[in-house]
This record gives C-alpha cells, structure tokens and sequence, in this order.
C-alpha cells in the first residue's frame, strides 16, 4: 500500500514569537524549525501501518523552503522510504498547499495519508480536510486509534468529553491523527546515516500546475497578546467572590 | 580556513541525542542517582537507537563515525546525566583496544556481538595499586604456551557487574613495567573471575564500579590483541581516542549546570528584583559561559586533528580539552549550587548532583593532574 | 451576495456558538441566512435561531444527514450554496465545523479561516482576526476570493438579545452525494481522567486543605470543569495527595489555560511547575502569600468558604452552554 505523511516543518515550540517590522509575519531569525509535533505521531502510525500489513511503502511529502528538506531527512532516518519535497519560498495558504499536497499524491499515486490534525504554528487544522476533498476521499481528524486492513480503515475519533466515534472508511482515505495516538520513535543513528544518502524528489509549485496561482487568502496585523496584567484582588464575601470571579474568568480571560 | 559549521548529520545527530536526553534520561536521572539502581532499559534503548558503539568501523557493520560525533553524543548525553553518559559510553573505551590492536578476525570475533545485542564490555586497565602509575600494573599474565593465567585484581572498573566482555591489561613481566604488558580479550564469565560490590559513590551513582578479582584464570592465546609488550601501548592510544570524548561529557554537564543557573537568577527574588539583575551573579554567570564554549572548542579542535590523521597533536589538544573541560566543569557545577543558594545544596534541584557527577571527570581516565604533566611535556618537548 | 450562517445543533438543540456568530452579525447590521441540517425535528432550533433575531432559516434534510458526517455536510452544503452566490459562510469551530468547513472551502476551490476570535463584515467579504502559535499572537486574514469562509471559537463573543422574530423557514431536500466515512459505534467513556500534564485547566491544593479527604472540595469543582486536580509538595509530604498529584520542582511541570491554587502559599518549588500558565488564580486566607504576586486574580479567603460557591457558580455557566 502506497502511503503517504502529509508533513509540515513548524517553529519549536519553545521559540519566542517577534513580530516583523511589516507586521505579515514572524521574524524568521532565529527560529529553531522542527517536523510539526503532530505530523510526528502521523509519521509514527504510517511506519506502523506499514510494519503491521508487513507491505507497502511510506512517502512523506512537504511543501516549503529548501529548510525543510531537514525535516523530510528526518522522516526517512525515522524509517520513512521516500521522501518529495514541493520546493517553493512563497508564503503559502490552505488553497495552495492543499492542492499542491493533493497533486503530489495523485501524481504519486498514494492510497492512504496520514497527516498532523493541525499545524501548530498556524492552528488552521484545515490542510487534512482540504486535500481530501480536492482527493475524493473520506478523511477523519482527531483520530486516537487507527487499524488498516488492505481496503479499509478503522478510526476512533475523539470530540470533546471522552466521546469517541468509531468509524470505517474505505480505502483510500486520509487520516488526522492526535497526539496520543502512539509514541513516535527516535531518529535512529543508523537511520540517520542512511537518510544522507537518500534522494528526495522535488517539484515545484509550476511542476504541479499551480506555477501562476495565488493564495486566496491574505494575513497582516500580527500582534502580541497584551502585557499580563498586575494581578487582580476581587473583594466582597465568599459567594460574591466566586461568582465575580467565573465571570472575569469567562468575560475577561476566556479561559472557561 | 576555519569552519564551525557542522554538517546536516551531525546537527541531526545531535537533535536525536538531545530528544533522547530529554525523553529517557532527564526524567529519569535523580531516580537512579537516588538508588544507585543500574539504568538496564535507557542502555537498551539508547542501544537500540544505535547510541552505542558509534566508532567501530562501517567494514564491520558499525557506523564508522568519527571523534567528532563521539563528541557531539557525549555532550548532549553528559548534559542529561553524567552516570548514564559514562554507562552507555564506555563501551567505546573497551571495545577500541580491540578495533586498534586486533586483527579483522578478532575485531569480527569480539565486536560482532555488541553491534547484535546491547551487551557491555569494560575497559580493565587500573588497579588498587595503579592509578596514575598506570605502567606500573601487577595483575600477572603468566605465559603457559598455550594460554595465559591470569592472578591479581582490577579496581574502579565501569559495567564490571553487567559486563559480557572484559579487555585486560595484565604484565607478563613487571620489571619490564610497560613494555612487559599484555592486552586480553577475557569473556567476564570465564572461571576464577569475581566481582567486588557496586561501589558507593559520591557522584555518577548510577555507573556501575567495581574491583576485579582474578584467580588463576585461563585466557586462550587467541584472546591476546596485538603482541606481547603491545599491551601498555594499546591502551594508550585507546585512551587518546576516548579523551575528548569524555572531556566533551563534562562540557556537557556544565552547560547544563549553567542552563539551569541562568533560568533560576531570573525567578529567583531578593530584595525585590530577581537575582540575574545582580552583578555578582552575572558575573558568575558570564564566566559559566566563557568557560563552556572554550570547553566545547578545545574538544572540537581534538576531535577534528584526531579525525584527521593527526595523531600527535590530536593527543596533545585531547589532553588539554580533557584537563580543562574537567576542571572547569567542577567550577560551573560549584558556581551553580552558589547561584541556586539553599535551594541549590538539596537533592530537589539538580545542580548539587551535577556537582558530584563531575568531580569525577577530574580523576578518571587521566587525573587534571596527569594531563598537565603530558602538557608540560610536550612543550618543554620531552 | 449574502452571508450564510450554519448553525450547529445536537438532536435538534441549539448550540450556543450558533447564537454568538448571529448576535455579531445582526450587531453589524447584517441579517445572515441561517442553514440548518439534519433529519427532521429541526423546528425547535429554528425557532431558537428566531428567537435571537433570525429571520430567515433554511433546513436542509435528508434521512443521511440524521448523524453527521463531514462528507454529507460538506456535499449538502456546496449543492445548495453554490446555487447562491454567497459572499461570507459562518460556522463555529466546535469539533464539527472544524471536520466539515475544510471540505466545503475545496470543494469552493478558496482559502479559510479557523477559530477566529473577531469578524467584520463589509461589503461583500470580511476580515477576520484569529490566534496563531498556539495564541503567542494573533492575525488578520482577509479572503482575496468569494466566499469568505470562517469558523468562530466558541465563548468569545457575546450573546446580545436580539429582536426576537418568527423566522421564514425553507425546507428543501439536502443533495447529499455519497458518503463513504461510517460511524459504526458511538463509545462513551464518560469523564475521563484528564493527565495532569496534559490538563486545559488544573485546580491545586496545598497544606491548607488539612486533610486527603478535603481534596474532595477540589475534585468535586474539577469535575464540572473537565479539569484536573494537582497538590503542592506540602500537601504530599503531609500525606493529603498522592505524589503523582504533585506540582512543582520535584512534581509535575503544567502548562494549563487555567490553574487555580487553592491554600498554595507559592513558594519557589511549585511556582516553577506552573508558572507557565496562561492564567492564574490564587485564593489563599494570608493576602501576603507570594503566590498573590504571580496570580492574574486572587481571592482572599478561606477557600472552605469559595471553592464551594465556586463550584455552584461553574455549575451554573455549564447549564447555559
């Protein structure tokens, strides 16, 4: 089975965020650039897949700057077997990158992707749903446990509260997993070593039929959340208190 | 000219050590210091990740990597706990007496195992009467034709407990001192062989140390690496490979003695400003860093003579990365307990344990001492 | 060109984020056309919608859509709004509009926005402004192609009363094409035990509590809120909570939305477990302990006397969602 991980090279979780003097973006200086925590889990469950139907391949697949060619040499240390890299230095938005992503699986003939549910840099959660619509597939996101036979796959969805859907979709279909799903392996020495000498396929945007497009949407204004505020004493009795307080904590703060 | 940069393996290289560090070790390491407990599963897994036994050679299904991944390794893994960085690595101390003085059978023979199944060996070299006299070995190699017996005993030996193989070096002449030494491939369970107790240590509790004692053991001729007199020789030129290394450990720690001290003097308040506002803290701060960066250079600039066929130099530069990066260390750990105050001298907080772990890279595989002696001379061109 | 809102329901109730993107948009002076789907019974959510100002609801049903799938939503949808040119489609970003939303954007061939926190509508587009970097910062997006399509987060914007009407409801059969993912079981595990490392919200106990059994204060009040329940190294030492209960430099590291240290006094060793909260509460009976210096907002009290009223109070807010 031809397997695909639909992946996406974010900045470290621990990175301070600067804004550009422009305001359209973050200041890419001194970013650390690692595989999106939740592509690694995706990455994870194909290698997994692959080992448990004892067949088939796994491709993983960025779309981005020559940096994230680092990240795809990760991938095939941690066991990938190919890797394709859309070459581009655009800032791109869900339209492009999905139809690249769903260009770069029909071209390479895949039948199941695996995918992050979100990238955590943007947190549009949308890519996975995207390519497989522009696929005709059916998709599946917050996916905690998944089991694929040779034409099917089964997932449990989780939503909120501990509810978990089970659902069946036939091959080929795209899955989002979450983390929890597994624990991805290490890069491996040995695996290391070996992705020196991989080849990775490059396309670019034109390769694709996407060399004149556009994204369709626009990002400006980025901004830091205000300073944290000195903390505030609520006063009155008990009952007052508490009841002032879950209303600053939803009014105010938006944490519940 | 110059260039620092590191190549895209050795900076993937470092990442997957320094996952590994924080997911396996790090949470892990106050436990074993706590217990003294051997840390058997991180060995294994950092086995399986292919940490262990980066030196021997891609000809015999090894990853032939060079000093300078050695280096990069022992630094991240020393930041995490220097026990376990001192247990997973000192397989490459005793395997390289083999990979240097062994023919390919021996070096297929012997090493073959440790690249199939995470099994250890110890490097067998100082005794309760031979430290920095390293020449000046008493554990007897009697010469009976056919095989050697072996009488006398080993101390201070890492993974002596847990070990499947031992390489020894014994003299089948002690008024010859060194040029009577012998090197030998002994299989730890060979009869007359046993093990002192773990010892109770100040720091790197989790490394496992023990004495030696061998009664009338056989070892087969085949078992002896190189040629009689070889031994004392063999076991330098090991050391000369591991030195940076180890030196690159005790970097490692100290960086993170430093890390965790420049976090704190920003949380900690007195006098109603965080302690970093404090130019006594800076200061010592500011010279944490120094201190590490000329640690980690001085390593580098060994690794990369030794890894390019300059082996006079190499050793040379080794041993002042080694009693520098030693000695330093001990300053940075001590500095950081200073910095983190009471809270620092407690078992809660993890300077105080670096602080014993690297009191040790000041003693073993040469003394601060010893090396200024090898420094000195070469300059004064003895 | 018009602005469409898919409303959310479950088994025909109305969800509250439903109400916030209409109560914005009615705000702006925009009447959105409301689009309901599902099987039948769609009435009640209907009339809710008219209730906050709708007045004008299209039903979309078909026997398919009697559960959701992204696939019958998505194909439902793209039928009957590319029959209607419009410029701007809502929905919230609850677990489903997050599912289905992407597939609706492709199969439009434009660009979308997720969980946005602020919307204008003008003319016939919108800009809108969203978190990004796990919320570190947040940005505008504007849609460069029709329509504008966006999802709202839920309990950001506020529910206004609106002119309560009797809204024109158009039913029509939903086009739902095939639909080829399958729920084949619905599992429950009821409330699960949230790891406190991974928790959104964590309500912590200190020596304060006096007792293990007093922690029951603080569980009780975790439980309506889906949080965890952490302890401070004196309330493990004193032998109140179990030490995998333990926040602080020896315990656990958290990072929640929400931490609320109940008889904390703060001392170093637990500030440096969670000090990364988002936001902080501190209800403590000394108004000099420390941990009122790192709180977003304290409480001077007993928290006997608060947690309690604080749980009633949560209690309260959860039946209104």
């Amino acid at each position: 089975m031809n397997i695909f991980v639909l992946l996406k090279q974010v900045p470290d979780t621990e990175t301070k965020i600067k804004i550009a003097a422009d305001k359209k973006s973050i200041e890419k200086g001194d970013i650390k650039w690692v595989i999106n925590p939740y592509d690694e889990f995706a990455i994870e469950q194909a290698l997994k897949t692959k080992e448990q139907l004892k067949a088939g391949s796994v491709t993983v697949v960025s779309v981005g700057p020559d940096r994230v060619v680092e990240a795809l040499r990760t991938a095939v240390a941690m066991g990938a077997d190919n890797a394709c890299h859309v070459k581009t230095d655009q800032d791109l938005d869900t339209y492009l990158v999905g139809k690249a992503l769903a260009e770069v699986v029909k071209k390479e003939s895949g039948q199941l992707i695996f995918t992050g549910k979100q990238g955590i840099d943007d947190d549009q959660a949308a890519t996975f749903g995207y390519v497989a619509e522009l696929l005709s597939w059916p998709s599946a996101s917050m996916v905690v446990k998944c089991e694929v036979a040779a034409d099917k796959v089964v997932v449990h969805r989780e939503v909120e509260g501990g509810t978990r859907f089970v659902i069946q979709m036939p091959v080929p279909a795209l899955v989002a997993v979450d983390k929890g799903i597994n624990t991805p392996r290490y890069a491996s020495l040995p695996g290391i070593m070996k992705a020196k000498k991989k080849e990775i396929k490059t396309y670019s945007l034109a390769d694709l039929g996407l060399g004149s497009e556009a994204p369709k949407t626009s990002s400006s204004d980025f901004a830091l959340p205000p300073e944290r505020q000195a903390g505030k004493k609520i006063a009155g009795d008990a009952a007052t208190q508490a009841k002032e307080l879950v209303r600053m904590l939803r009014e105010e703060a938006k944490v519940i | 000219m110059i260039d620092f940069k590191l190549t895209d393996e050795q900076i993937a290289l470092k990442e997957t050590v320094r996952k590994f560090v924080q997911s396996e070790i790090i949470p892990n390491a106050h436990r074993y210091d706590a217990t003294s407990e051997f840390p058997h599963d991180i060995i294994r897994k950092a086995w399986e990740n292919g940490l262990m036994n980066p030196a021997v050679p891609e000809k015999f299904g090894g990853l032939g990597l060079g000093i300078l991944e050695d280096v990069i390794m022992n630094e991240e893994m020393g930041a995490g706990c220097l026990g376990m960085t001192t247990s997973i690595a000192v397989n490459t101390l005793a395997l390289y007496p083999i990979l240097i003085g062994g023919t390919d059978e021996q070096i297929k023979h012997w090493i073959t195992p440790f690249l199939n199944e995470p099994k250890l060996a110890s490097f067998c070299l100082t005794e309760p009467g031979a430290g920095s006299d390293a020449g000046g070995l008493s554990l007897q190699a009697k010469d009976e034709g056919s095989h050697f017996v072996l009488n006398g005993s080993k101390m201070w030996i890492t993974n002596a407990g847990h070990a499947d193989l031992f390489t020894v070096f014994a003299t089948t002449n002690k008024e010859l001192r060194s040029k009577g030494t012998v090197c030998l491939a002994v299989p730890a369970k060979t009869p007359g062989i046993s093990l002192g107790k773990h010892e109770d240590k100040m720091g790197q509790r989790c490394s496992d140390t023990r004495a030696i004692n061998f009664e009338n053991v056989k070892v087969p001729k085949e078992n002896l690496i190189g040629k009689i007199g070889d031994g004392f020789k063999i076991a330098l030129r090991t050391l000369d490979k591991t030195r940076t290394p180890i030196a690159a450990g005790a970097v490692g720690a100290a960086r993170a003695a430093m890390d965790y001290s420049v976090k704190y003097s920003k949380e900690r308040k007195q006098f109603n400003q965080p302690i970093s506002n404090f130019q006594g803290i800076q200061f010592m701060l500011a010279d944490m860093a120094t201190k590490v960066e000329a640690g980690r250079l001085l390593c580098y600039q060994a690794a990369w003579a030794l890894d390019n066929g300059q082996d006079k130099m190499g050793s040379y530069y080794a041993s002042l990365a080694k009693r520098f990066s030693a000695d330093m260390a001990m300053e940075v750990a001590t500095d950081a307990v200073q910095v983190y105050g009471g809270y620092g001298y407690t078992k809660e907080y993890p300077v105080e344990k670096i602080m014993r772990d690297v009191k040790l890279v000041q003693i073993y595989e040469g003394t601060s001492q010893i090396q200024r002696v090898v420094i000195a001379r070469h300059l004064l061109g003895e | 060109m018009s602005t469409y809102l898919i409303a959310e329901h479950k088994e025909g109730q109305l969800k509250r984020v439903s109400i916030e993107i209409l109560s914005e948009c009615l705000k702006q002076g925009t009447q959105p056309t409301c689009i309901l789907l599902g099987s039948g019974s769609l009435e009640g959510a209907a009339a809710e919608l008219g209730k906050h100002g709708a007045s004008k609801v299209v039903i979309l049903e078909h026997s398919d859509l009697a559960s959701y799938s992204n696939e019958g939503y998505a194909n439902a949808l793209y039928a009957y709004l590319s029959k209607q040119s419009p410029s701007v489609i809502i929905s919230g970003a609850s677990w489903q509009g997050k599912d289905y939303l992407p597939r609706l954007a492709a199969k439009f061939q434009v660009g979308m926005a997720t969980d946005c926190t602020e919307f204008k509508l003008s003319g016939n587009s919108a800009t809108v402004r969203r978190p990004v970097f796990a919320g570190k910062c947040s940005k505008s997006v504007s849609f460069n192609a029709s329509p504008a399509i966006f999802s709202v987060r839920p309990n950001v914007l506020a529910v206004s009363g609106g002119q309560s009407v009797t809204p024109q409801i158009e039913k029509t059969g939903a086009e739902v094409g095939s639909i080829k993912a399958k729920i084949t079981e619905v599992l429950s595990s009821g409330q699960k035990k949230v790891d406190l490392t991974e928790a959104d919200i964590i309500i912590s106990g200190g020596r304060s509590l006096k007792s293990a059994d007093n922690f029951k204060l603080l569980f009780d009040c975790a439980e309506v809120m889906g949080a965890a329940v952490g302890a401070s190294r004196a309330a493990v030492d004193a032998g109140y909570a179990p030490h995998d209960m333990q926040v602080g430099q020896t315990g656990k590291t958290v990072s929640p939305k929400l931490y609320i240290a109940c008889g904390i006094s703060g001392a170093i060793q637990h500030l440096a477990g969670m000090r990364t909260s988002k936001v902080i509460v501190a209800i403590n009976k000394d108004p000099e302990a420390p941990i009122f210096q790192k709180a977003d907002y304290g409480i001077v009290g007993d928290l006997f006397e608060v947690v309690p009223h604080l749980t009633e109070e949560l209690k309260k807010l959860k039946a209104h969602s």
